[in-house]
């Protein structure tokens, strides 16, 4: 694999709920067009971390960091960075899938494009038919892009929201355990679109499942208790980890 | 036990069965097209009709609604998206003093700052009473119905980077409207009823009025006057009164549903 500039990139990054401290300064790359996993135990600060970096951790009561997000080299937590267009560069996917229950198929992947830079009625039908493309769920759905979103199977409704996060057209997508409430079949959905839409964006997957993320990662970040243990290629990771710790969790000793 | 429970819902079911029957035996036999187009007829006269105290009644409900819901829905939103905030509980403290206070207490403080300090009575006093009542009524059941919005959807909508406020509406607020509409027409069917705070303000009249600044008629109102009066013919009249009272109420309801159903099914 040949090396990739650096898309995003914490240094001594650090985040906390009030005085309680969920994630240790974390200094971690993730270079462009490759999906990154993140594994650890429940409660070892990788979901935390990863909502440090579009700057969701923020909103949650008493959340704050200390440290530096860097996108493209720059601090995305400068006070002359707006939030609100940093998550437009930085998309996220949840755990359950999220669609806005009033809002049609259509106007569900539409509902990204329709803040920040003004778009025409006709580049919006576009970008929306291409992100349902890009989330392999145009077929299924095109003859109905007027229903209510909450009409699609559950499977259907999160390839509707990686949808809805890739219409925008992110630099970054982060995924927070995106197939935790999803069928097996439903899962191998998720997880075989991760293959073509690295090719387009830098992504960052959290997951519980250590199969799912020797399948789907170029790379792999183990966490426990909030620090960062080890982070390489995931075949070196899985195969011949460094430290005793990942060697005890990947062989399933604990966690 | 279950039988036990099927006496209890009985029980609780009885009296609104019961004053529907009284209601329909002794007041529908008055209801013809004249009750709804005519205006009252001198007392010993027999015929005649409510419509002023319908208008009346619209009117004033109406007016209080447009100052009630705004403020409402207003507070309710803030004290959801900022429960936190000292506003917000203050908010919250006042709004269940205000909702246990007796409706007629509030009649008479709109008397005290608007019909006595305009020197006469108005239909407007009646309305702004009225909003009085509602607002707090407004303001806790759509706190309530914002809190059941589950935290997940409000995330979703700024990770695509809304706004908090933007989030707040086209997202919080939309996919909880019908619950919102709901609690708003309770409020307006409680307050369509309401006689004590319109007997110092709106006051009454026997005339038609669309002249928020004079006194008006009011359902409840002529409800009150024809039931405390000495004439039989009038005792009548209050107990179909009473009937489109209830029907009016029903009718909002109604209209309510409609206006809330659904836009999309479950199942497509």
């Amino acid at each position: 694999m040949a090396e990739a500039t650096v898309r995003i990139a914490t240094e001594r990054l650090s985040a906390m709920y009030g005085k309680v401290t969920a994630v240790k300064d974390v200094t971690l790359g993730f270079a462009t067009n490759r999906v990154h996993a993140l594994i650890g135990p429940s409660g070892c600060g990788k979901s935390t971390f990863l909502r440090s970096l579009n700057r969701m951790h923020e909103l949650t009561p008493g959340g704050w960091i200390t440290g530096r997000v860097l996108l493209d080299g720059r601090d995305v937590y400068s006070s002359k960075v707006n939030p609100m267009q940093l998550r437009r560069r930085v998309g996220m996917v949840f755990q359950k899938p999220t669609p806005f229950p009033t809002m049609s198929i259509f106007d569900n992947v539409a509902a990204g494009l329709r803040v920040g830079e003004k778009r025409s009625r006709s580049e919006i039908a576009e970008t929306v038919e291409q992100a349902l493309q890009g989330a392999a769920l145009w077929d299924e759905v095109k003859d109905r892009l007027k229903m209510s979103a909450l009409a699609l199977s559950g499977g259907q409704q999160q390839r509707l929201c990686v949808a809805r996060t890739i219409a925008p057209k992110p630099e970054v997508v982060l995924l927070d355990e995106p197939t935790a409430s999803l069928d097996p079949q439903g899962t191998q959905r998720i997880e075989e679109l991760l293959f073509t839409l690295k090719q387009e964006f830098t992504i960052i997957i959290v997951t519980h499942n250590m199969q799912q993320a020797a399948r789907v990662s170029d790379t792999t970040t183990f966490f426990y208790l909030g620090g960062m243990v080890e982070t390489g290629a995931t075949r070196q990771l899985f195969t011949s980890p460094a430290r005793e710790e990942t060697e005890a969790y990947i062989t399933g000793r604990f966690g | 036990m279950v039988g036990l429970m099927a006496v209890a819902v009985i029980i609780a079911v009885l009296p609104l069965l019961l004053i529907l029957g009284t209601l329909v035996a002794k007041g529908a036999s008055s209801l013809n097209l004249a009750f709804f187009t005519e205006l009252p007829v001198p007392a010993g006269e027999t015929g005649g009709g409510v419509m002023h105290a319908i208008v009346g009644t619209l009117m004033i409900v109406g007016t209080a609604c447009l100052i009630g819901l705004p403020l409402g829905i207003g507070g309710g939103i803030y004290c959801a998206e900022y429960p936190g905030s000292r506003l917000a509980t203050l908010t919250r403290f006042v709004s269940d003093v205000l909702n246990g206070t007796p409706s007629i207490v509030v009649g008479v403080f709109a008397w005290t700052w608007i019909v006595a300090s305009q020197k006469h009575f108005s239909a407007l006093a009646g309305s702004v009473a009225l909003a009085i009542l509602m607002i707090p009524m407004v303001t806790r059941t759509t706190e309530e119905m914002i809190k059941l919005v589950p935290h997940t959807l409000r995330e979703a909508a700024l990770a695509l980077g809304y706004s908090r406020w933007r989030t707040s509406l086209t997202v919080v607020v939309r996919t909880t409207l019908p619950g919102i509409v709901t609690g708003s027409l309770l409020a307006v069917a409680r307050v369509a009823g309401e006689t004590a705070p319109l007997l110092f303000t709106a006051l009454g009249s026997q005339y038609l009025s669309f002249n928020l600044d004079q006194p008006m008629a009011a359902l409840p109102l002529v409800v009150f006057t024809y039931a405390t009066g000495p004439y039989e013919e009038w005792h009548q009249l209050a107990w179909a009164t009473a009937l489109v009272l209830i029907l009016v109420v029903l009718v909002l309801s109604i209209a309510a549903r409609f206006a809330t159903r659904r836009k999309f099914t479950q199942n497509g």
